[in-house]
């Protein structure tokens, strides 16, 4: 749990403009109230089984075990309704929504799951959805702008700054100021003022509750490795966070870009310093006078200069490894999983998957080896595929 | 006392604050834009510091944080902007930053050398009262007024609390939403300043949408004892931009205009 005033060791807080407070203070209290609340938790989790069809497999890889000399294990968020781990938090946050009386919910998108994520909750308990996506973001992510738009959502472009999707928090957080009273900002990820992450964080621990259960079936134990990528780290907290007193190597996969040496990366925790961005004390990415860095990454979804102060504490504490994962590690893992499984992965999940090919040799045959797949990769196809030349 | 309590107590009107951001569109001109606006009778000197998320402005602010980042703006440049503005005035200044900008270059030494440059106050835009210990032992020691903002969804425990730890000035903020210009002032923001007059006796001023000598007017009736135009002036700097002598004549021409308001109905 955060400590006092929503810290995580030193990392977190609340760096906000005044206008913000009244409502994170709110939002705070009415969530304590709802979490604990067994309507709030029946409704929950009935939408989370028969709407989005959880529990989601943990799929054992048998070429993918071969290759890496370890039980290979996929937690499988892509199979959620929405194509990834994103609705397991917006149909939390959208519920809590409706029970704070708000009427609009407001969302920034990078890769823009997280978008459609928002879009299929809003549709689904008539909630108005608009989100704020920056405009790099939706030349690249075109498929996902066209399925917020059919599940009714506005998709608002943003222009200022790299126009990705730190600045789309940045427009997202203005939108928000000026509308408080009717308006819940549905955050995507474990960052931003507290209490997000603690709530983003709980939402999202339902992927490593259905893991412990799972691996307890599949192998009478608890996994021995835990492998996850981390843009702001949502899928990876919600993995990681019910193993953390247990014997578990976990290793997080940050965005290396264009590798680190180049500075063109999104990998906060790898090589960023402690700062203050978007409300909360974390890593991040800046310049020797505290500007925030632009980021670089093959995958929108990790293209951001911040990082879930939870994963800061997990870093300077070393519970987690962090390593950084160049894009073409990630795009050679991307097109490794078709072929060995079956599987398209998101290409943010494609850096955990590069991540345990790079650390096959610290394996042991009988090591239990989860890596959470949380996104699939229909998004991202016509992007590699253009890489190419095109669809041939 | 110090020079922001001393320039209220002294004016025996309201003030007029005018703000600027540090370096915009470059160096040189932020400099001439001081001087023009404490020429035409601008009373405190809000200078902000550039910063490439400022999530509490609009988009006429945002334009002019991109302008002076390409400008190579610096804490260092903002520091030397007011030991330039020292060579032609007294009036205060007091920086407007974002608080990544104050950790990065360490607290104590951002504020240090804030004070020796002949800074007076500084307020830090994503800084609640909650998470202000650090740098208000930090100002105290400086000499360096800590302000901060209140709104109308302050709560009253909360607002004793800001008023407790706060200095200078409280920094009202008219309506809720991100900086510049409004049409009109919501009513609401009359009402507001009445009453967080009842509450205290630091004086007050009001920013956020605030334009033109009606708004300033309006706002010294209900109470204020100052009010701080930013995106009205920044537009002046943006359209002028390319032409120093024209920018610097229609500064003067604007600060003429609201300090004529400060003096009552009937003006100057």
């Amino acid at each position: 749990m955060p400590g006092k005033k929503g810290r995580f060791g030193k990392f977190g807080g609340q760096y906000v403009p005044e206008a913000l407070m009244a409502t994170l203070i709110e939002l705070e209290e009415s969530y304590q109230k709802i979490s604990r609340d067994r309507e709030f938790v029946r409704e929950l989790s009935h939408y989370l089984k028969n709407y989005a069809g959880r529990s989601t497999p943990l799929t054992y890889c048998p070429n993918m075990s071969e290759d890496l000399g370890a039980k290979i294990y996929l937690k499988r968020e892509d199979l959620l309704h929405g194509g990834a781990h994103k609705l397991n938090n917006t149909l939390g946050q959208a519920l809590l929504a409706r029970y704070m009386g708000k009427k609009r919910l407001i969302a920034e998108t990078g890769a823009g799951q997280h978008g459609v994520a928002t879009a299929i909750a809003g549709a689904m308990l008539n909630l108005p959805v608009e989100v704020y996506m920056g405009e790099e973001d939706i030349a690249r992510q075109r498929l996902n702008v066209f399925r917020m738009e059919l599940m009714g959502a506005k998709v608002i472009p943003v222009r200022t700054g790299s126009r990705t999707l730190k600045d789309a928090v940045n427009e997202a957080l203005r939108d928000w100021v000026g509308n408080i009273g009717d308006t819940h900002y549905l955050i995507g990820s474990v960052v931003g003022p507290h209490p997000f992450p603690l709530i983003v964080r709980d939402f999202q621990t339902v992927i490593g509750r259905e893991v412990r259960k799972q691996s307890m079936n599949a192998e009478g134990r608890l996994p021995d490795r835990l492998i996850a990528c981390v843009g702001g780290g949502s899928n990876a907290i919600g993995l990681f966070h019910p193993f953390i007193r247990d014997n578990v190597t976990m290793t997080g996969a940050e965005a290396g870009g264009h590798g680190l040496i180049t500075g063109e990366h999104g990998a906060t925790l790898c090589g960023g310093t402690p700062g203050v961005l978007h409300g909360a004390f974390s890593y991040l990415l800046q310049d020797e006078n505290g500007q925030i860095a632009e980021t670089h990454s093959i995958s929108a979804g990790l293209d951001y200069p911040g990082v879930g102060p939870e994963h800061s504490m997990l870093r300077d504490t070393g519970r987690v490894h962090y390593i950084a994962v160049n894009d073409d590690e990630a795009l050679s893992a991307f097109r490794y999983l078709p072929r060995r499984e079956g599987i398209i992965p998101a290409m943010e999940s494609a850096h955990a998957i590069a991540a345990a090919r790079r650390l096959k040799d610290e394996f042991t045959r009988d090591d239990i080896v989860v890596i959470n797949l949380s996104g699939r990769g229909d998004k991202d196809v016509a992007g590699v595929a253009a890489m190419q030349g095109g669809f041939q | 006392m110090r020079r922001i309590g001393e320039t209220f107590t002294s004016a025996g009107r309201p003030l007029f604050i005018a703000f600027i951001v540090a370096c915009d569109p470059d160096f040189e001109s932020s400099v001439a834009a001081a001087r023009a606006l404490v020429e035409g009778g601008a009373d405190i000197i809000e200078l902000g510091v550039p910063f490439s998320d400022p999530v509490a402005d609009g988009p006429v602010i945002q334009r002019a944080d991109v302008r002076a980042l390409a400008a190579g703006a610096t804490p260092d440049s903002v520091f030397e902007i007011v030991r330039r503005m020292r060579l032609f005035s007294t009036v205060p200044v007091v920086l407007l930053t974002y608080y990544n900008i104050v950790h990065h270059r360490g607290i104590s030494r951002f504020y240090r050398e804030a004070g020796e440059a002949g800074v007076d106050g500084i307020l830090i835009a994503d800084m609640p009262v909650e998470e202000s210990g650090p740098v208000m032992k930090v100002a105290e020691k400086t000499g360096i007024d800590q302000i901060f903002m209140v709104c109308e969804t302050t709560s009253p425990e909360r607002l004793e609390q800001i008023l407790k730890n706060a200095r200078g000035f409280i920094y009202l903020v008219s309506h809720m939403g991100v900086t510049g210009v409004l049409p009109a002032l919501p009513h609401g923001a009359m009402a507001f300043v009445r009453y967080i007059r009842e509450k205290t006796h630091m004086p007050l001023a009001v920013g956020f949408g605030v334009a033109t000598p009606a708004h300033a007017a309006e706002l010294y009736n209900a109470g204020a004892d100052a009010a701080i135009a930013g995106s009205a002036i920044v537009s002046i700097i943006e359209k002028h931009r390319d032409d120093m002598e024209s920018m610097k004549k229609a500064l003067k021409n604007y600060a003429i205009s609201m300090r004529a308001a400060t003096n009552g109905p009937g003006g100057a």
